[in-house]
């Protein structure tokens, strides 16, 4: 027992960044043309691309918080489609029962989710994150059920159907490129949040916290505090996400938030990369597309590639794809100065 | 009053089955500090086995016979091969390819053998004994037989055979163990395929009652977990005597709690593990970890 104290470079080691001066900036050139590919994409592609494309920066955010947790803070969720439930269903709820403009439905979403994080968490990280993974896992087998009963409130199993968010007149945009840059404004916004959150003071806390819990606390850190705070953050971003989620189907059902989707996106975030920024975006078109692409198959077919891919992933790539991604730039051979 | 006690009975039975599974989680904890979260999707597998040998025409006994010998195999292949990679990794890394395991399995299983439900005998005999207001059906007691056994089985292989000796070394101290010459390697993938013959056991008996179909052993598995925490996850008694407690306080919760009912059970297991971590974390019967730097 006593060896898992100690890290290994097989795990969640810190992701292979770049830091020199070359490679930042064309690490910030490739942003730059992603984000104009970004604007430009609903234009070109038909509606249901572009809302296949909405669902990965919907999942990205989601997996942001994930990745906060999992990549950053070294604890383990299987339970985080549940937070996204909680905040779908805070959404919909609001708009179908309360009558809320859908804008401010996501700030109150990322409050509910973050305070029920914050109330699970704090039993939870008492102790290492092993019960964490158990109490998560039992805490989305629990949503599914429980949302069913609540049945005035939720719709019980039949769900709540709403009325998606209409483009104002003035932008002349389509439905689904509305949704469409909603969502890209909120994953951006997110994304920009978490980054310099974790080039804070509270992000090298988390990294320490991940890499030697006992140094961490010698050197100051308070475990209990951060594990908690990542878990409550992770559960907010899964709450955004689920928001979100809610305007851009405009349905939710318990059956949208099995504990299926919660191994989804921890499959997703393993693969796509854990601790790198890129991950979540990889991870959210490997959640989109993987099982639509090989449902054709069998429907078994998204569980076994996702089955073995983790295993593969966390053998040859720790650091998933943003990962091998980082290690292939690193090999890029340097002018000599 | 004669209702209270039949739900006692009731409880007993499922949380017969609770203690199965969760003694199977308990005995890879012990060897490895691995808790593997796909215990429950092995069982299922095993008992689909069980299941295509009695459609194929075998009796009931020999085909249990044959799973029981083909899930020891396959744990301890899958401990070679899939978790010896990643032995002494953080916990983290460890979860995470359990949870993977979990996954492929449950859709293997799904692959090979349809989501359709299928219908498992019950090797019980359907009658039931009265025991004055009470009424124990056959299956009840023959569940609580069969785990009784095999508690006394592994105990007897625990504390009085050179294997077992040898299994009790390499839990407490795998270097000191090595060192006097044991395999731990391969006495680390003999824990795998017991907890797998024992997760096997639990898929069969749990069967009959929930219809075989892949997902059928994930609600099992939080009861488990559940049975596992309470009980102290390093003591294999514990999780027995925790899935006991764990099957009376949920059918008693189904029954005399209006607000939980049946279909809010499944958050008795929550509750019991939100409670032990609370209050006493190494669980009933286990030892609180003392680590140093």
């Amino acid at each position: 027992m006593t060896e898992s104290t100690k890290t290994d470079e097989k795990t969640s080691a810190p992701p292979a960044t770049v830091k020199t001066p070359a490679a930042t900036r064309w690490r910030w050139g490739a942003l730059a043309v992603l984000l104009v590919l970004a604007v430009y994409a609903p234009f070109q592609l038909a509606p249901f691309y572009v809302f296949q494309l909405t669902m990965v920066l919907v999942y990205a955010v989601a997996l942001l918080g994930l990745n906060l947790l999992v990549g950053h803070a070294g604890q383990i969720s299987l339970g985080h489609g549940a937070f996204f439930a909680i905040g779908a269903y805070t959404a919909a709820i609001l708009m179908e029962r309360a009558a809320l403009p859908y804008p401010l439905t996501l700030p109150v979403a990322a409050a509910v989710a973050f305070l029920i994080g914050l109330g699970l968490g704090v039993p939870a990280m008492r102790l290492r994150g092993l019960y964490l993974a158990l109490v998560t896992l039992a805490i989305a087998i629990f949503l599914v059920p429980l949302l069913k009963r609540f049945e005035e409130l939720t719709g019980g199993s039949m769900g709540l159907t709403l009325a998606k968010p209409q483009p104002p007149a003035w932008t002349g945009l389509a439905e689904d490129q509305w949704l469409y840059f909603i969502a890209l404004i909120v994953a951006v916004g997110t994304f920009l949040l978490v980054a310099s959150l974790l080039r804070s003071r509270v992000g090298r806390a988390l990294h320490a916290v991940r890499d030697n819990e006992i140094a961490a606390e010698v050197m100051g850190v308070r475990l209990s505090f951060y594990k908690t705070l990542a878990f409550a953050w992770s559960a907010m971003l899964a709450g955004v996400a689920g928001s979100v989620y809610t305007w851009v189907i405009g349905f939710v059902s318990p059956d949208s938030f099995t504990v299926n989707l919660s191994i989804n996106l921890l499959a997703g975030i393993v693969v796509g990369g854990l601790g790198s920024l890129s991950g979540p975006v990889l991870g959210g078109l490997f959640v989109m597309f993987v099982p639509s692409i090989s449902q054709d198959i069998n429907d078994a077919a998204p569980g076994v590639i996702f089955g073995l891919l983790i295993i593969a992933v966390m053998y040859v790539a720790p650091t998933g794809l943003a990962g091998l991604a980082g290690r292939l730039i690193k090999k890029i051979p340097r002018k000599k100065e | 009053m004669a209702g209270f006690l039949q739900q006692i009975v009731t409880g007993l039975g499922a949380g017969a089955i609770y203690a199965s599974l969760a003694l199977a989680l308990v005995l890879i904890y012990q060897f490895t500090g691995i808790v593997n979260f796909a215990q429950g999707e092995l069982a299922m597998f095993s008992t689909y086995i069980a299941w295509t040998l009695v459609a194929a025409g075998v009796s009931f006994w020999l085909a249990l016979v044959i799973t029981l010998v083909v899930s020891f195999a396959g744990g301890m292949l899958i401990e070679r091969i899939v978790i010896r990679p990643v032995e002494g990794a953080p916990e983290l890394t460890i979860v995470i390819v359990t949870v993977g395991l979990f996954i492929f399995v449950n859709a293997a299983a799904g692959w090979i053998w349809t989501f359709l439900i299928k219908d498992f005998p019950n090797p019980f005999p359907g009658g039931a004994l009265e025991l004055g207001a009470v009424t124990v059906n056959f299956s009840t007691l023959g569940v609580l037989g069969v785990v009784g056994l095999v508690m006394g089985l592994l105990y007897l292989l625990f504390q009085h055979t050179k294997i077992g000796l040898g299994m009790r070394a390499v839990a407490t101290n795998p270097a000191s163990a090595r060192l006097v010459g044991i395999r731990v390697g391969w006495t680390l993938a003999l824990g795998w395929g017991l907890a797998a013959t024992v997760g096997a056991v639990s898929g069969v008996l749990v069967a009959p009652l929930l219809f075989l179909e892949p997902n059928m052993m994930a609600g099992v598995l939080i009861y488990a977990f559940a049975a596992a925490t309470l009980g102290g996850f390093d003591s294999p008694v514990g999780a027995v005597i925790g899935g006991l407690i764990v099957g009376v306080a949920e059918t008693l919760a189904g029954a005399y709690v209006g607000f939980i009912g049946s279909d809010l059970k499944i958050g008795v297991p929550l509750l019991i593990i939100l409670a032990v971590l609370l209050l006493r974390p190494q669980g009933l019967f286990g030892r609180a970890a003392v680590e140093r730097a």
